[in-house]
């Protein structure tokens, strides 16, 4: 198979996010950086479907130079290859991310053949669009299915990928067929930390560069702020297994109980 | 001028998230609208007329049946086409967010997700980045203006309108169905962790799989659901599906039982459209303690147990 999975750089998800003076970024000069982590998981499923079946992976991120990084941390897990399409780092809005990312798919996909499968996070940890993986995938002219915590050739028919989506009740099987695109979701594995053979192979390996560009789309960014603070007087109820008839009442009065 | 609302359903099953999509569509004070398509949306229209949409078009075409992203993108795509409304907007679940952006593919529209709050003709807006925990103040231009509301942004309220069903034919190109579902594997009946009432989770301080126990104890005793942080599931010690936060689940129960969770930002995200929290912590400076309406102050592993005794001791 020959799988490209994309990544977006993000400053390390989990803390607390101040903003620059401009209003225009995360300030982000006290925080690591990461892959999203839906598409960390993007790129552990494309390195285990390689393992059990062969073939090829390819590791792309749109983005600062900077964002070697990322694209260095996916070959010390097992990729293969790795492709930059460089920007200034300015804010893109959905479709013309979307735009320019299709460019540089097509001159990879001319250049080399066509991908089987395209794994793509099911949003960005940051912007949260959900909606580049679908608008690529319209263009391409493939089937795309978001939100996927389970993929498998075993079981499917010939050309065929299974695609497993976690609803509330249950799971929801498709079957799609290649060359196809998917949004994976947290969940669908663990990653593996990188082996120190790996993180030999990742310094070594060539970056490749392509250049894609696209218009401005219809939704523009004006400025990001914080969300209303929430401010509460917490009440504590109580210390310790004492509290538990004072947390009860509460059950009572919520009517849960 | 209409505003028209993508319904989602499952085989005619409409979740909370649509009628909230209904309520939020009324702010813009034009006629209401919804599109609805595929296996079951007869009855899916059958209850949106309760929540004011005024007419209900219904997609029709012979590749449609049960969900299929790309057909009934395609199909609810003909309903924005033939009724050439100035707002279409969703509520943005999973089926809600990727309808919404399918649509946007198939006409070159722009599309605005997860708003928090929308200019009266919607060429401005505040949307969530990061789950909810920044916020982005943007523009949208376009005439047929494409959005979703984050989810639990509105409050579903009934409105009754006439709600008259039409049909409307569309074109859906038969390839489309390959993104239909095939097979559907149910893994739990009843209540989910989205829709319990009473949720009661545990971070890393629970310290292994097997403590997670008495906290399913007490959420049995209370009719709820079990959730968990990301540590948790990062530890193996839980189920990805159980995690409460920006890469889990979005809950909204009547009261969340945070247990043991210091709250970073991508578990509060998950937890913030909760009724009512409760802490369990022996950090008083912890955000989840902060953040919640209550707390109690000390050590989940005799805490719980206490609140679970207590709880059975009343219902005698």
């Amino acid at each position: 198979m020959r799988i490209l999975c994309l990544v977006k750089r993000v400053p390390a998800p989990g803390a607390r996010i101040n903003i620059t003076e401009d209003e225009q970024y995360v300030d982000d000069k006290n925080l690591g950086h990461a892959v999203s982590p839906h598409e960390e998981c993007g790129v552990e499923a494309a390195v285990q479907l390689v393992e059990k079946h062969g073939g090829e992976a390819t590791v792309l991120s749109m983005g600062g130079a900077e964002s070697e990084e990322q694209l260095r941390a996916a070959v010390s897990v097992g990729i293969a290859k790795m492709v930059l399409v460089p920007t200034d780092g300015s804010p893109m809005d959905p479709q013309q991310t979307a735009a320019a990312l299709v460019e540089a798919i097509r001159n990879l996909e001319e250049a080399d053949g066509a991908f089987d499968l395209i794994i793509f996070g099911n949003e960005s940890a940051d912007q949260g669009g959900f909606q580049v993986g679908i608008r690529i995938a319209h263009a391409l002219g493939r089937p795309m299915v978001n939100g996927i915590k389970g993929l498998d050739v075993d079981g499917a028919a010939e050309g065929h990928i299974l695609a497993n989506r976690e609803i509330d009740s249950g799971v929801e099987v498709y079957e799609l067929p290649m060359p196809a695109c998917v949004g994976v979701k947290e969940g669908i594995n663990l990653p593996r930390y990188p082996t120190m053979k790996g993180r030999l192979a990742s310094k070594k390996a060539e970056l490749s560069t392509v250049d894609a560009a696209a218009e401005a789309g219809g939704q523009a960014q004006v400025k990001l702020k914080s969300p209303p603070e929430v401010v509460n007087e917490t009440v504590i109820l109580g210390n310790g297994p004492e509290a538990a008839p004072a947390v009860v009442d509460l059950l009572e009065e919520l009517g849960v109980m | 001028m209409t505003v028209l609302v993508i319904i989602e359903h499952d085989r005619g099953n409409v979740p909370e998230a649509a009628f909230e999509a209904l309520t939020a569509a009324r702010q813009f004070g034009l006629p209401v609208e919804a599109a609805v398509t595929g296996e079951g949306a007869a009855d899916a229209a059958a209850s949106l007329g309760a929540y004011g949409a005024e007419t209900i078009h219904h997609a029709t075409a012979d590749a449609v049946g049960d969900y299929s992203p790309e057909a009934w993108g395609q199909a609810l795509a003909g309903v924005v086409e033939a009724t050439s409304p100035s707002i279409v907007l969703s509520v943005g679940t999973d089926r809600g967010n990727e309808l919404m952006a399918q649509i946007a593919a198939r006409m070159d529209l722009p599309f605005v997700a997860n708003c928090v709050e929308v200019s009266d003709d919607a060429s401005s807006m505040t949307r969530s980045q990061w789950g909810g925990a920044l916020h982005e103040e943007t523009t949208l231009d376009a005439d047929t203006k494409l959005l979703s509301f984050a989810p639990h942004a509105v409050e579903a309220t009934e409105s009754a309108a006439v709600g008259t069903v039409v049909d409307v034919a569309v074109d859906v190109d038969e390839s489309l169905a390959r993104t239909m579902i095939k097979d559907r594997v149910v893994l739990s009946e009843g209540i989910t962790l989205s829709t319990a009432p009473v949720v009661v989770s545990g971070g890393r301080a629970v310290g292994s799989e097997e403590a997670f126990a008495p906290l399913e104890e007490l959420a049995g005793e209370l009719g709820g659901k079990v959730g968990c942080s990301r540590a948790v599931t990062n530890n193996g010690w839980r189920p990805h599906s159980d995690q409460v936060g920006q890469t889990g689940t979005r809950i909204a129960p009547t009261i969340y039982i945070a247990s043991g969770i210091s709250g970073a930002t991508q578990h509060w995200v998950g937890a913030m459209g909760s009724k009512n929290i409760l802490a369990i912590n022996t950090d008083p400076e912890a955000n989840m303690v902060v953040k919640a309406g209550w707390a109690v102050l000390g050590d989940l592993h005799e805490v719980i147990p206490a609140i679970t005794e207590e709880v059975r001791k009343r219902k005698g």
